[in-house]
């Protein structure tokens, strides 16, 4: 159960090794919290996070979690209940940015991240809402990106699964409404993490430490989104609309 | 199994825990098919919801609102007991009782809460020094158990069973109803004594000589005064009014008895009202306001006992992100532990009102029970100040190392290891509990966060 500073004491991050996600289970672990499980294509690459988590008595796992594999989604909730009980929070920070060049040359493995980003966040969003109605709480934490706010020609496969992600999630949230349940969307900006190491940073470019600690900052005042940074909101606002001849232009990467 | 209805989120009076679940009205006579009928994740009954933290929920499971009829209560003017609803509040009951000269053996500071929650929470009153808590005043209960079966219990019947109720938090079963002894009372007025207290020193001081000369006692401090005012209170102490005590119109109806609330925050408070400069100013006009010594001042009884209850839904002013009330004991000769924690929250800049400062006497039988020998502070503060999940962490130590513990009813924040080093007889109340519940139909959000339950 979350206590009322909102800090769980079970979390499960599904995308086990993802920088974004561990900064945020990193800024959540408090005294109450007893167990972790970190959900990953290949859950050996976590032992260093599994490691440097586990202190004061707390469990701390690696499970094996394929987003790419809808059919196990299910299953692994269930698994997870079973070695935790209640799971209070989940974080959703799986993702692939993928190269729009060779997505171009290549219409399956663009299908491919989509069905990773998008597909994979619809059924494993709806094992956890399964879960969250069965036990009256729960938090979801669901890694969007401005990305989705207005696709752009640079990333466009990879923005429209992240449109596609905030959409649902922006559903989901609404349809726990009164369940006891909820659901927060981050939408970072560019941040310096494993996905985006070796490009050029744009303006606003934040780090994993400051996403995790908006997202901290948005689970206990109980908001439905945060931008990280806050101004991205703003920005966006403006981006949104201008008209598709001065957006192309601009130089956002 | 019941038909469940779609659940409704609740909270707690602080509003910061939520949860969902399936809430169903019942009576006496249907309550026991709700529980042979109840889901996978148990049942549980919940009063007014006057606990601060998660102890009146049950996440994913059904929640039971007890109804029941202060006029069908039965008062025995020989024994001086009520035999009365579990579902009954306080409030509804001292209706019926005070104009027939009965005031109930404790009460909290309201008296919106039910006779099931004072009983499960082993409630305690500004009395406690002299006359002990809820518990020590019953005399039997009748205890719906998870198996649908209905057992009396009482200090001498079921024994354990009895005491494992008694501070329980609904998770041996419900309540039902139950008889109490009642206090003998000649008026609804009280008469009191009201003292400034300079700093800690002078308040600890004046409550260690003065309390046991008074019935009722209880001080404020206010938690916001720093340096040389660190600690500085308002005591009041008082009992019940004679007729002889009586002056003026009172004296022509001296049990009168009929508190309203004046005024209601509204539903929605779309941002705290409380803030470091709001309460501050509050503090420090309350403080000035009392009079530095003043003796045999008549006061009504919800005035005295009850003064929050004139403003209605009175935790919305606390905006969305709600409020905690952190309240725990050290028992006598830690002293230090509490100026510490007093100068913790000085320091802090918490915006803090409403800090209630309490010296407890002997304890009772129960295992769960929060009172012991030694000193209580309660203190309300906004969830959203930040830091102060780490603050109140860091404060459990103290606590804990001094000896002392947390008080479940209040509770919204502790570990599993704080409440089990607290309450050393937590593993031989879980005992009973698992003899009379084995499948665990009994459950709520706070069994689950603090480990009380499976
Ligand atoms: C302004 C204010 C002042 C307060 N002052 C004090 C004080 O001075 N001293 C003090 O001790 N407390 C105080 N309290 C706390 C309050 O007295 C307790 O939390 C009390 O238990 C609330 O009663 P309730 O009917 O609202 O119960 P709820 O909050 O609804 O439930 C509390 C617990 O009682 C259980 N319960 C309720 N009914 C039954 C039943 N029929 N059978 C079995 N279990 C049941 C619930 O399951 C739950 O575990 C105060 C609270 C407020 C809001
Ligand atoms: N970095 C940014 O600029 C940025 C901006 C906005 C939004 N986001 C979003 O934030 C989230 C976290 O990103 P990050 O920056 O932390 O990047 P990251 O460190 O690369 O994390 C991405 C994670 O996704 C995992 N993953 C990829 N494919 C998977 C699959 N099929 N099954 C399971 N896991 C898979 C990766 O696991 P492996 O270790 O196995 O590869 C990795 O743990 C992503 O959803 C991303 O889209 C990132």
């Amino acid at each position: 159960m979350h206590n009322a500073f909102a800090q769980p004491q079970t979390i499960l991050l599904l995308g086990g090794t993802s920088d974004i996600g561990l900064a945020i289970v990193r800024a959540l672990v408090s005294p109450t919290c007893h167990d972790i499980v970190l959900a990953c294509r290949n859950p050996s690459a976590a032992d260093e996070a599994v490691a440097s988590l586990r202190a004061d008595g707390r469990n701390v796992t690696a499970v094996r979690f394929d987003a790419s594999q809808p059919a196990t989604h299910a299953a692994l909730i269930t698994d997870v209940v079973s070695r935790v009980g209640d799971i209070d929070l989940v974080i959703m920070a799986f993702g692939v940015l993928g190269d729009q060049g060779n997505f171009d040359q290549d219409p399956v493995a663009a299908a491919e991240a989509v069905t990773v980003n998008y597909v994979g966040g619809v059924s494993s969003g709806l094992a956890v809402a399964a879960q969250f109605r069965k036990q009256g709480h729960g938090r979801l934490v669901v890694l969007s990106s401005v990305a989705g706010e207005r696709t752009r020609k640079s990333n466009f496969v990879y923005g429209s699964s992240k449109a596609g992600i905030d959409a649902f999630a922006q559903g989901l949230g609404d349809s726990l409404v009164g369940t006891g349940a909820t659901v927060l969307i981050v939408r970072p900006g560019f941040v310096h993490s494993a996905m985006t190491a070796g490009l050029a940073a744009v303006p606003f470019s934040t780090t994993p430490e400051a996403v995790a600690e908006a997202t901290v900052r948005g689970l206990h005042a109980a908001k439905r989104t945060v931008w990280a940074p806050g101004i991205l909101r703003y920005v966006f606002m403006i981006l949104r609309h201008l008209p598709g001849a001065v957006f192309r232009r601009l130089p956002l990467g | 199994m019941n038909k469940l209805t779609p659940p409704t989120r609740l909270t707690g009076w602080g509003r910061a825990t939520a949860s969902g679940a399936s809430v169903l009205p019942v009576s006496r006579g249907n309550i026991a098919d709700a529980v042979v009928g109840a889901p996978e994740r148990g049942a549980l009954v919940r009063g007014l919801g006057r606990s601060y933290g998660d102890a009146a929920q049950n996440a994913g499971g059904l929640i039971l609102r007890l109804a029941g009829l202060a006029g069908d209560a039965v008062l025995d003017t020989v024994q001086h007991t009520v035999t009365v609803g579990a579902g009954v509040s306080i409030d509804d009951l001292l209706r019926v009782t005070v104009p027939q000269g009965y005031f109930v053996p404790v009460t909290p500071g309201t008296r919106f809460v039910t006779i099931g929650g004072a009983i499960a929470s082993d409630i305690h009153g500004k009395n406690h020094h002299g006359e002990g808590s809820f518990g020590n005043h019953v005399r039997r209960i009748s205890l719906l158990l998870a198996d649908g079966t209905t057992l009396e219990i009482s200090p001498s019947q079921h024994t354990e069973l009895f005491w494992a109720t008694i501070g329980g938090m609904g998770l041996t079963g419900a309540i039902v109803d139950a008889t109490i002894s009642m206090l003998p009372i000649e008026t609804s007025r009280c008469i009191v004594d009201t003292t400034r207290a300079h700093d800690l020193e002078h308040i600890l001081t004046l409550m260690e000589e003065g309390d046991d000369r008074y019935r009722y006692s209880v001080a404020w401090i206010d938690l916001m005064a720093k340096g040389r005012h660190l600690g500085r209170s308002v005591l009041t102490r008082g009992d019940h009014a004679t007729v002889e005590q009586l002056t003026g119109s009172a004296t022509s109806s001296p049990r009168h008895y009929d508190p309203r609330v004046v005024a209601s925050v509204p539903p929605v408070v779309p941002v705290s009202l409380i803030n470091n400069l709001s309460v501050r100013a509050f503090n420090e006009f309350w403080f000035r306001k009392a009079p530095l010594y003043r003796t045999d001042e008549i006061h009504s009884l919800a005035g005295f006992f009850h003064p929050l209850d004139m403003v209605g839904s009175w935790n919305r002013i606390y905006g969305p992100r709600g409020f905690v009330q952190y309240q725990f004991l050290v028992p006598f000769g830690q002293e230090d532990a509490l100026r510490h924690i007093v100068e913790r929250f000085a320091a802090s800049g918490a915006a803090s009102f409403l800090a209630v400062l309490k010296r407890f006497g002997a304890g009772n039988a129960a295992p769960l029970s929060f009172p012991a020998p030694g000193w209580t502070l309660a203190l309300d503060i906004p969830a959203s100040f930040s830091g102060l999940g780490e603050i109140l962490h860091e404060l459990d130590h103290t606590v804990l190392d001094a000896g002392g513990r947390h008080y479940l009813a209040k509770d919204s924040h502790t570990t599993p290891q704080a409440i089990s080093r607290g309450y050393p007889r937590l593993a031989e109340w879980q005992d009973v509990r698992n003899r009379s519940d084995p499948t665990g139909v009994w459950r709520s959000d706070l069994g689950r966060r603090l480990g009380l339950i499976a």
